[in-house]
């Protein structure tokens, strides 16, 4: 038994109109199915553009920035920045006396911008109540998929520069 | 009381609902391979493309082959 049909004799239009009443089941049937495969050639073709891209993009290089210096904000408080380009917003926390944590301001589920909740020590997404841990960054409550990309600091005598922009593994829920 | 016996016509209508019914299953499956692909990809994993590429053309592969069986059983039992 042979996957493929044997070559029609029949007109095309034969295929595609059949003139018996009972045929009309078996076209509607074969063309909802071609329309079927059609989509499933979309998908393959989707997952094939994401492939080329993940070939073609490349490590992006970010610039070195001083964005704080470390006195200017006291402890519990908040600097917001633009980094790595002048469109992307960033939150510079201060945790303690000597430590400070920086990371993209747009929520990783629908980009909100997160603000700084000093009374819950953690930030949060006003839109769709997600919270993340200001410590790394990952995600602790709501729809967020993924952490919040952390800014790299360091700091340079009475100055903190940021030096990139680091995209965390996948959240760690609970 | 027994089952009247199948004409040709809807034994032919049979195979070829069971194939659609494949046909979409695989379909859903490669829907949701896609997104969670793309989701994987947003969020700076590339090692999932290859595989899913490979995984979704296995797929496609599939439904072109139910679609070449569906093809033959309607033009072996349609009235000519
Ligand atoms: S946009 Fe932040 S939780 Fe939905």
């Amino acid at each position: 038994m042979s996957l493929f049909r044997r070559p029609s004799a029949d007109p095309l239009w034969r295929d595609e109109f059949s003139v018996f009443s009972d045929d009309e089941r078996y076209v509607t049937r074969r063309q909802f199915a071609k329309f079927l495969v059609l989509a499933s050639l979309g998908m393959f073709v989707g997952n094939l553009w994401i492939l080329v891209r993940s070939w073609f993009t490349r490590q992006p290089v970010y610039p070195a920035a001083a964005i704080a210096r470390a006195d200017e904000i006291p402890v519990g408080g908040v600097k917001l920045f633009l980094y790595p380009t002048p469109k992307d917003q960033c939150i510079l926390v201060r945790t303690g006396a000597d430590e400070y944590a920086a990371y993209s301001q747009k929520c990783t589920h629908l980009s909100c911008a997160v603000f700084y909740s000093a009374q819950h020590g953690r930030l949060e997404c006003p839109c769709h109540n997600g919270a993340f841990s200001v410590r790394d960054g990952s995600v602790l409550q709501g729809p967020p998929p993924r952490p919040l990309p952390r800014v790299v600091l360091e700091r340079r005598g009475n100055e903190l520069v940021a030096l990139g922009l680091k995209i965390q593994p996948e959240a760690q829920h609970g | 009381m027994a089952e009247a016996p199948q004409t040709g016509q809807n034994k032919g209508l049979t195979a070829i609902d069971g194939a659609m019914a494949l046909i979409v299953i695989l379909l859903l499956v490669q829907i949701w391979l896609l997104t969670t692909t793309l989701e994987t990809f947003l969020a700076g994993y590339k090692e999932t493309a290859l595989p899913a590429a490979i995984v979704s053309g296995l797929i496609l592969a599939a439904c072109v082959g139910l679609y070449f069986f569906i093809d033959r059983i309607d033009f072996e039992h349609r009235t000519r």
